[in-house]
C-alpha cells in the first residue's frame, strides 16, 4: 500500500494537532515570527481548513529590532494569503528606550518579547496560541508538551506536565489559563527545509546566500542594522552568508555560506556541523537561558 | 521513500541508557559540534550528557521527564522517546511507549535480568509496542563473553513467552566504546547479528494501520460555503476511497463518500495516517467526535467497557468516582465501576486491591455516559485508546487500552450482550442479505409500511422509539420516525450500498 513518507506523516500529524485545537479552544491565535518554521506552520494551517480561511489570526511580536526584509516579507506573505494579521509591540518599553546595547540582551528579550507577548495574548483573551517550535531545536525545548499548560501568568513548570499520550490531547483548561501548542514538535530544520521544498513554501530571502555588509568579531558574523556600535578597529566588509534562523538584528548571527537556492540550503544541511540556535545569542548569556525564558513565559 | 520509526527507550542512571542515545546522535550525526563542545571536558565528551535537558536534571544527576529526540540516516528517520529509568518510571514509559513502533532494553551485562528489565518489558508490552531490542551493554567489563550474553538472554527470553511480544532481538554492545553500535564489533566476534543501527534501519515499523478496517473519527465539520460541509479528521486506521459506502456513529446513518478533499487537490483514497476532509454524498446529521467507519466492519459500540489503566496521578484511582475520559475526539463523562484487579509489575500477577496509586497499573470495568466506539487496543492503537481526565484539576490523571466490551447487567434488554463474538459482520451481511442502518422515515405509516417490506424480503429490521445501539450491533435495520425526513424506500436503501441488490431473473436488473 502507499506508506507515507515521514514528511506527510509529519504533516498529517501537525493537521491534526491545529484541528483539535480549533475544534475545542474559543480563541486561538497563531504566533508568527517570519521565520521559516511560521511560514511552514501558515501553510499546514491553510491545509487544515481547506476549502476555508484560516479561522485565527496570526500575532506578530515586533520589537522592532527585526530585519526590514523580515517586515516587507510579512506583510506580503500575510496579504497575499489573506489571513489576519495583528502586530504588538512594548511600546511603553520602546518609548523608555529598551534595547540590547542598553539593556542587555536577557533583559531586552524579557520586556520586547516575552512581556509583548504575555500583554498581547492576555489582550486578546487567547486561550490557544501555536508556535513553530521544534523539539530537536533546544535541550529544554525537548522536554516541552505538544499542548504545553500555562498557568494564569504564563508560566511553565517544566517539573508538572499533563502526561501525553498517542495522538489524544488534553485541552481542558480553567479560566485564565492557556495552553501554547507546537504542532511542529516533532519537526527537525532538516524536515522543515526539505518540507519548504517539497511544498514550495515562500521564505524570507534573508535565508539565501548572498555578499552582505557584515561585522566580523571573532568568529561571529553580526549585520549592520539599527545602529550596531563598532567597537575600536573593527569595521564592516561585504561577506558571502545567509541567516539560519532568524530574529532581531543585532541576536542573530549569518554563517558564512554560498547556498542561494533551497536545494543548496538542504544539501549545506546535510553536512552542517553546528546547531541551528549557535548564533542566537540570547540563548547563551547563561547557563539553561531557554529553559529560563519559557518559564517565564517565552515560547 | 524514507521511512519514519519511532522507538522509546527505558534505564536508569547507571545502566548507560543516555550514553547509548548519546552514542547514536554523535555516531548519526545527530549531534553537533558546539553542542559537543559544551558537554567536553579535558578533550573527552561524556556523551551521556547529550541528553541532559532541565536545569534540575543537571543538578541532580538524574532525569526527570519524557524527551524526544531525532536523527536520521539516509535510509530511515528516527524519533526517539527517551523515559527515565527512576522518577515516576511508570508514568513516563508508558508516555514514551504509547507512540513507539519499537523498544529498546538496556540491560547491564554485569548485572543481568533486574525487576526494572521485566518492568520495562511488560510496560512496553502493555502499550502495545510489538517489538523489542534488548541491548546487553557494558559488554566490555565481562570481556565480551558470549556465555555471559547467552545466560542473559535465555533469562530474558524466559519473561518474555509471558508477554504479547514477537521473539525479542538481542544484541551485545558497549555503549561507551561504540561496540555494534553503528558498526560490528571485532571484540564480539561471536555475535554474527546485525549491529543496532543497521536493526533500526530495517526491522519493519510494526504499527502500520492500513490493514485494520477504516476509522475516521470527526474532528470538525467545516462549512466555508452552501456548497461545501467536509468533515475533517485523520484516518486513523485503514483506507478510504470515493464511493465507498460508510457509516456515521453513532447514528448509524450510512451515504457513500462523494469525495476527499484537501488542500492539494482531491484524493481517489486515503489511508492512514492522512489528515484529510471527508465529504459524503447524503445530507447526514454529523459533528464532532463521531465516526465514519465500514458498513460491514464496524466498531464495538457500548457504553461498558473492560480496560487496562496506567495511573498517573497523586491521587488514587477510586470506585465510583465520575471522570473525564477523551476518546478519539469525544469526550464523556465514565464512572469506573469496578477495580477488577491490580498488577504486580514484578511478577505480573494479579492482586486484589481497593484502588490504584500513582504508577500502579489494574484493569476496571467502566461505564460511560455516551457510547463509545471502538475496538479493543490490541487491534487498534486509536480507537483502542483513551485517556481519563480529572474534572476538578483538568489533569491527565490515567491512561487507559480497552481490551474489549464490558459485562452488561442483566436487567437492562438493550444492553444484551449477544454470545455472537464470533459471528462477523460479513457473515451477518451474507444471511441477511444487509447490514446494520439507522433509518430515519416522516411518519408511522411510513415506518410500518417500510418494516413490513423488508421483512417479507427476510431482513432483520424493527421500528423502535430509544436508542438502537444494540440492534446495530446484531446488523438490524432500525427505522425511527422522524418529523421532517425524506421518505425512504428500499430502492434508497439498494442504493446507499445497505440492502443487497436483489437480481431480477428477467430483465437481469435490480429489483425486489
Amino acid at each position: 500500500m502507499n506508506l507515507l513518507t515521514h514528511l506527510r506523516a509529519l504533516e498529517a500529524e501537525s493537521l491534526h494537532i491545529i484541528r483539535e485545537v480549533v475544534a475545542e479552544f474559543s480563541n486561538p491565535v497563531m504566533l508568527y515570527s517570519i521565520g521559516k518554521d511560521s511560514s511552514v506552520l501558515v501553510r499546514l494551517a491553510q491545509k487544515a481548513f481547506h476549502p476555508g480561511p484560516i479561522p485565527f489570526p496570526l500575532l506578530h511580536i515586533d520589537t522592532t529590532y527585526k530585519f526590514g526584509e523580515m517586515i516587507e516579507f510579512r506583510d506580503r506573505f500575510v496579504k497575499e494569503i489573506g489571513a489576519k494579521l495583528i502586530v504588538h509591540t512594548n511600546r511603553q518599553a520602546i518609548a523608555d528606550g529598551a534595547s540590547p546595547f542598553k539593556l542587555g540582551t536577557s533583559n531586552c528579550c524579557g520586556l520586547l518579547k516575552t512581556r509583548a507577548l504575555l500583554d498581547a495574548l492576555a489582550e486578546g483573551g487567547y486561550d490557544a496560541a501555536f508556535g513553530g517550535a521544534r523539539r530537536d531545536e533546544e535541550k529544554s525545548r525537548a522536554k516541552e508538551r505538544i499542548y504545553s499548560f500555562r498557568d494564569s501568568l504564563g508560566q511553565w513548570d517544566p517539573k508538572n506536565q499533563r502526561p501525553e499520550l498517542w495522538n489524544i490531547f488534553n485541552g481542558r483548561i480553567h479560566k485564565g489559563e492557556n495552553i501554547r501548542v507546537f504542532p511542529l514538535s516533532n519537526w527537525t530544520e532538516l524536515d522543515v527545509w526539505q518540507y519548504i521544498e517539497a511544498e514550495n513554501i515562500p521564505i524570507v530571502p534573508l535565508y539565501y546566500a548572498k555578499e552582505r555588509e557584515m561585522l566580523v568579531r571573532g568568529n561571529q558574523l553580526l549585520p549592520v542594522e539599527h545602529g550596531l556600535p563598532l567597537a575600536p578597529g573593527e569595521r564592516v566588509q561585504p561577506v558571502m552568508s545567509r541567516m539560519r534562523s532568524l530574529g532581531c538584528t543585532y541576536c542573530t548571527g549569518a554563517i558564512r555560506s554560498e547556498a542561494d537556492t533551497v536545494v543548496k540550503i538542504i544539501d549545506e544541511m546535510k553536512l552542517v556541523r553546528r546547531s541551528e540556535r549557535e548564533n542566537r545569542v540570547i540563548d547563551h548569556d547563561q547557563e539553561g537561558s531557554m529553559e529560563l525564558k519559557k518559564r517565564e513565559g517565552y515560547f | 521513500m524514507t521511512g519514519l520509526l519511532r522507538l522509546s527507550t527505558a534505564g536508569s542512571v547507571d545502566d548507560g541508557k543516555s550514553t547509548l542515545i548519546g552514542r547514536l546522535l554523535y555516531d548519526s550525526k545527530g549531534a553537533y559540534e558546539d553542542q559537543l563542545a559544551s558537554i567536553s571536558k579535558d578533550g573527552e565528551i561524556d556523551l551521556s550528557r547529550l541528553t541532559d535537558g532541565l536545569r534540575a536534571e543537571r543538578e541532580q544527576g538524574i532525569t526527570i521527564d519524557v524527551a524526544y529526540r531525532y536523527f536520521a540516516t539516509p535510509r530511515r528517520k528516527f524519533i526517539i522517546a527517551d523515559t527515565p529509568g527512576h522518577v515516576q518510571y511508570t508514568r513516563n514509559m508508558a508516555t514514551g511507549a504509547s507512540t513507539a513502533d519499537l523498544a529498546i532494553i538496556l540491560i547491564d551485562a554485569r548485572h543481568g535480568v533486574l525487576p526494572q528489565s521485566r518492568r520495562h518489558a511488560f510496560i512496553a508490552s502493555l502499550l502495545g509496542i510489538r517489538r523489542l531490542v534488548v541491548a546487553i551493554n557494558k559488554m566490555d567489563l565481562v570481556g565480551y563473553s558470549e556465555a555471559r550474553f547467552d545466560e542473559i538472554r535465555r533469562d530474558f527470553s524466559a519473561f518474555a513467552r509471558q508477554l504479547h511480544v514477537a521473539s525479542p532481538y538481542f544484541i551485545p554492545i558497549s555503549a561507551l566504546n561504540g561496540d555494534n553500535v553503528v558498526s560490528l564489533s571485532g571484540n564480539t566476534p561471536w555475535f554474527q547479528g546485525q549491529h543496532l543501527l543497521e536493526h533500526l534501519e530495517t526491522v519493519p515499523s510494526a504499527v502500520v494501520h492500513e490493514e485494520a478496517p477504516m476509522r475516521f473519527p470527526v474532528q470538525m465539520v467545516l462549512r466555508p460555503n452552501l456548497d461545501f460541509r467536509g468533515y475533517a479528521g485523520q484516518v486513523a486506521s485503514g483506507v478510504v476511497h470515493v464511493g465507498d459506502t460508510v457509516m456515521a456513529l453513532p447514528a448509524g446513518r450510512t451515504s457513500r463518500v462523494k469525495r476527499i478533499a484537501t488542500f492539494d487537490g482531491d484524493l481517489e483514497q486515503a489511508a492512514a495516517p492522512s489528515s484529510v476532509t471527508i465529504l459524503l454524498e447524503d445530507e447526514i446529521d454529523i459533528s464532532r467526535g463521531d465516526m465514519l467507519v465500514p458498513v460491514l466492519q464496524a466498531p464495538h459500540i457500548s457504553r461498558r467497557v473492560d480496560a487496562m489503566v496506567v495511573w498517573m496521578n497523586a491521587r488514587p484511582l477510586e470506585a465510583e468516582r465520575t471522570y473525564l475520559l477523551k476518546h478519539t475526539t469525544q469526550t464523556v463523562r465514565a464512572t469506573v465501576n469496578r477495580l477488577k484487579y491490580r498488577v504486580n509489575i514484578e511478577t505480573l500477577e494479579h492482586e486484589q486491591a481497593a484502588g490504584l496509586e500513582l504508577n500502579e497499573i489494574g484493569a476496571v470495568a467502566l461505564e460511560t455516559h455516551r457510547p463509545l466506539f471502538f475496538d479493543s487496543y490490541a487491534d487498534n492503537r486509536i480507537t483502542g485508546s483513551f485517556i481519563l481526565i480529572d474534572p476538578a484539576t483538568n489533569e491527565t490523571i490515567a491512561a487507559g487500552m480497552i481490551k474489549g466490551r464490558g459485562d452488561a447487567p442483566p436487567a437492562e434488554l438493550r444492553e444484551l450482550v449477544f454470545k455472537s463474538e464470533r459471528v462477523t459482520p460479513a457473515e451477518r451481511f451474507s444471511r441477511f442479505g444487509h447490514g446494520p442502518a439507522v433509518v430515519d422515515v416522516p411518519t408511522e405509516d411510513t415506518a410500518y409500511a417500510l418494516e413490513r417490506e423488508l421483512f417479507e424480503r427476510g431482513c432483520l429490521v424493527g421500528v423502535v422509539t430509544g436508542e438502537p445501539d444494540a440492534l446495530l450491533e446484531l446488523g438490524a435495520i432500525v427505522i425511527c420516525v422522524k418529523a421532517g425526513a425524506e421518505s425512504v424506500s428500499v430502492a434508497d436503501l439498494e442504493r446507499r450500498g445497505i440492502v443487497r441488490v436483489v437480481q431480477d431473473p428477467f430483465t437481469g436488473g435490480g429489483g425486489i
